[in-house]
């Protein structure tokens, strides 16, 4: 056994660094991070980064192969697949973002208030939630955007965001309310009613805060969902129209006549829906394991 | 080996010979060969869109025509193994007066209509009373068509005169067309809309079901007034809306065929894997597609945007590509290209959106767009969501108009939804059809009048100089004056930028070798009551 001489200095400790410890801990979901940010920086700067203006027809240029020129080739219009992939990222991050914020946020606050009110209140919203949890995500999805008329703001379908967002809604609400319900039961909670706060003060104050943790994970998990359900909708013909560069898209169309003459129609699509979808989950999945101090034992 | 003029010679005698003899040969065990038909058996077939309603009166869609064909029938029809001839349907026999003025139909008698109603003379007066004046509420597409008759007479109920009150040269075939089904007077008396929701003809077949987004349904009509006809004892048209899953079906065997048309990889797709099960004719298309603006919407009530925007389109070069990837091919103005009356390329180039130098072209669209305060023109594309050919012709719409520094948003719709949003003018700029099913410009040249007049015309202009082109053209009798005036007439329309066909369609339409007695034509209009179809299987 070694005793610390006190005449020695201190041993300098670094300060805590979250994003060191994040890319220690979770490898893969530091590496799943670099994906994202490459495919939000892409989907930002696309008029930067992609070589050629995505909806520009070349027809001289038609159905080539992978070259120099065309790094993933062109479509059965002669526009350039790697510029509608950039662009396309633009497509899947903003509906894929934007859908899984509206859903995981109304999710949660359905949750806490279901978890927080009980009684009444909860079995109701538990039946509801019932209902919507019966139908998988992309057949709820399907029926949304069928029944709604499409209508778009700022060249944003809306029509498609609420079509993904109503079913991830109560997947979050079931999650959050059972964090909710061990939050509810707190003394914390019971000084402020005690103190005659409003319920909104209580929920949104005193509550949301303490199940912000399963709340991002979920949000980041389903924009993962939420990305795949865009290219799904867009695939069948009932997401973004054509020549809006969308991934699902790029898949659907004359790329089912032509995937025999070229494969590379279908396959660059594919891969960077399946990259998206795999860097979204991954990264969930390494913040789950990196914030739950459960994971941590 | 050394090629000589002889050796050259006599090899490609050699070979005519023998593609001659080949052709002979074929041609001849053809006919030898030919099976005898067999009875019975249900044929299904694919339907690419789902139709608004049942009215062919009302429709100028192919949607509406191949669900509802097989259960009515027509005063005449065309022939079409001698295309255009014409042939009786519920007429048995018909006379013209040589002044062009009167004609007289004697019907077929013992004709039944689906309720067992007896077919007379009467149910053809109602149903061209309203094809030519309908009543409040009702639609008749091609009214302008029937403007010269003047009465219809009914002596007896096996004969109906038609009085004109104006020689109209092609009366006869706008008694063929397949849009005008006889329906029962009584039917009509109890309300002029009822075919819109009810069918209830006289043809081949009687109406079984309609299940929305899945299929439509006959069944042989035992009472059909041609005896022996028609060969199958029902059908079934399958909704395949979209084209991966019709060209599914055809390969699968579900359906034995497509009757509008496929495109060119779609044909190459389908011989590639079905080999000799597949039988593919070709022929150009009484269709093509428009570019309408509304005039009743600004900035397209101002004739410098029209123009501009239909300057900045590259048919040309457009047709090159577009015609490898979709059914769009042949450019041409208001009359199908090929056809007697249609406006030679020399003469085309002239007209305003059809210049082949699209570089000046589009410098002078600029300009006019300048002029017109509409520098950074932004407008919704209105579009029909069927993959073929309305989406390559969107996505080439859109890129032609952003190089004039126009933004577009391209909006597409089911069939219902995208005729209704046009016929209440509520688009902007749509690409819209003009479905003919056959080249007088007495039909073809319809489309573009005064929309007061013609229901069809989508850009809801009012021209009178167009109406009267179209009058006096239909009095000419002289072929190279009519001619003329059809020029004027398209010289006007494109000046005036109304609307533009943009390309005409090629018709690839597949079909399995064991479907028989179907017959191709330039129109998908045509031939389809299908009382002559049966199967070989």
């Amino acid at each position: 056994m070694t005793i610390a001489d006190p005449s020695l200095p201190a041993a300098k400790t670094r300060p805590p660094n979250v994003y060191v410890d994040f890319c220690r801990q979770q490898p893969l979901g530091a590496v799943s991070f670099v994906i994202i940010f490459l495919m939000m920086f892409a989907g930002i700067f696309s008029p930067l980064v992609a070589p050629y203006d995505p909806l520009t027809i070349d027809f001289a240029s038609l159905l080539a192969p992978p070259s120099a020129d065309h790094w993933c080739g062109t479509d059965a219009y002669g526009r350039d697949i790697c510029s509608r992939l950039i662009y396309g990222s633009r497509t899947a991050l903003v509906i894929g973002f934007t859908s899984s914020f509206v859903g995981s946020t109304l999710g949660a606050i359905l949750g806490i208030a279901s978890a927080y009110f009980g009684g009444r209140i909860d079995d109701w919203i538990q039946r509801f939630v019932d209902i919507l949890l019966a139908f998988p995500l992309i057949v709820l999805a399907l029926v949304v955007v069928a029944a709604f008329r499409k209508f778009s703001v700022g060249g944003v379908d809306v029509n498609l965001i609420v079509a993904i967002a109503i079913p991830i809604l109560p997947r979050v609400a079931r999650v959050v309310r059972s964090a909710a319900l061990s939050v509810r039961v707190m003394p914390y909670v019971d000084a402020a009613r005690a103190a005659g706060y409003s319920h909104t003060r209580i929920i949104f104050r005193h509550m949301a805060p303490n199940v912000v943790a399963p709340y991002l994970i979920m949000l980041t998990a389903f924009i993962a969902q939420a990305i795949l359900a865009e290219a799904s909708l867009s695939f069948l013909g009932l997401g973004v129209t054509e020549p809006t560069a969308a991934w699902g898209l790029m898949l659907s169309g004359n790329a089912a006549d032509f995937y025999r003459q070229a494969p590379w129609m279908i396959l660059f699509p594919g891969i960077a829906i399946s990259l998206a979808v795999f860097a979204f989950n991954l990264f969930g999945d390494s913040l789950r394991d990196f914030l739950d101090p459960r994971f941590k034992l | 080996m050394k090629i000589t003029r002889r050796t050259a010679l006599q090899g490609t005698a050699g070979a005519l010979a023998l593609g001659l003899g080949g052709f002979n040969f074929d041609f001849t065990r053809a006919t030898a060969q030919a099976p005898a038909v067999k009875r019975g058996g249900n044929l299904n077939f694919a339907i690419s869109a789902e139709a608004p309603h049942y009215d062919p009166h009302a429709s100028d869609t192919y949607a509406t025509l191949h669900l509802a064909a097989p259960f009515y029938s027509t005063l005449l029809r065309f022939n079409l193994s001698k295309f255009p001839a014409l042939e009786g349907d519920l007429a048995q026999s018909w006379t013209v007066t040589p002044d062009l003025m009167s004609y007289t139909f004697k019907l077929h008698p013992n004709v039944k209509f689906a309720d067992g109603t007896a077919f007379t003379s009467a149910d053809v007066k109602a149903t061209y009373d309203r094809l030519r004046d309908p009543p409040q509420g009702v639609v008749s597409t091609r009214k302008a068509t029937f403007g010269d008759i003047g009465s219809i007479e009914t002596p007896d109920p096996l004969t109906v005169i038609f009085k004109m009150k104006a020689v109209n040269a092609a009366m006869l075939e706008h008694f063929a067309s397949p849009w005008n089904v006889i329906y029962a007077a009584k039917d009509l008396a109890e309300n002029p809309a009822l075919p819109r929701t009810k069918i209830n003809g006289t043809g081949p077949f009687v109406f079984v079901e309609h299940v929305k987004g899945s299929h439509v349904a006959g069944k042989k009509n035992e009472t059909y007034f041609k005896k022996g006809f028609p060969y199958l004892d029902g059908f079934k048209g399958i909704f395949t809306l979209q084209a991966a899953a019709m060209l599914n079906a055809v390969q699968g065997g579900q359906v034995l065929g497509e009757f509008r048309g496929i495109s060119p990889a779609e044909r190459d797709r389908l011989v590639q894997t079905m080999g000799d099960k597949i039988r593919i004719e070709e022929s150009s298309w009484t269709l093509n597609l428009l570019v309408c603006f509304n005039v009743d919407k600004k900035p397209f009530d101002d004739v410098r945007v029209r123009k501009a925007l239909l300057m900045a389109i590259d048919r040309w070069g457009g047709s090159q590509g577009l015609s490898k990837i979709s059914t769009l091919r042949s450019v041409g103005g208001v009359v199908r290209p090929g056809s007697p009356y249609a406006t030679p390329e020399a003469e085309l180039v002239k007209l305003p959106g059809f210049a082949k130098d699209i570089k000046k072209s589009r410098e002078e669209a600029r300009k006019l767009l300048k002029e017109a305060g509409h520098e950074n023109l932004s407008f919704v594309l209105w579009n029909r969501n069927l993959a073929m050919p309305y989406t390559p012709a969107g996505i080439f719409l859109v890129d032609q108009w952003r190089q004039i520094g126009v933004t577009v948003e391209h909006k597409q719709s089911d069939t219902g939804a995208y005729l209704a949003t046009m016929n209440a003018g509520n688009h902007d700029v749509a690409i819209d059809f003009s479905n003919l099913f056959m080249d007088d410009t007495s039909l073809g040249l319809a489309k573009y009048l005064s929309v007061t007049r013609s229901p069809e015309n989508r850009s809801r202009s009012k021209d009178e100089a167009l109406d009267k082109l179209y009058d006096d053209h239909m009095r000419e009798r002289d072929p190279e004056k009519r001619k003329a005036i059809v020029r004027a007439f398209e010289k006007r329309l494109f000046e005036q930028a109304y609307q533009q066909p943009l390309l005409w369609w090629h018709r690839i339409v597949p079909t399995h070798k064991t479907l028989m007695g179907w017959g191709m034509s330039p129109s998908h209009n045509l031939g389809q009551q299908l009382e002559g179809v049966w199967i070989n299987a």
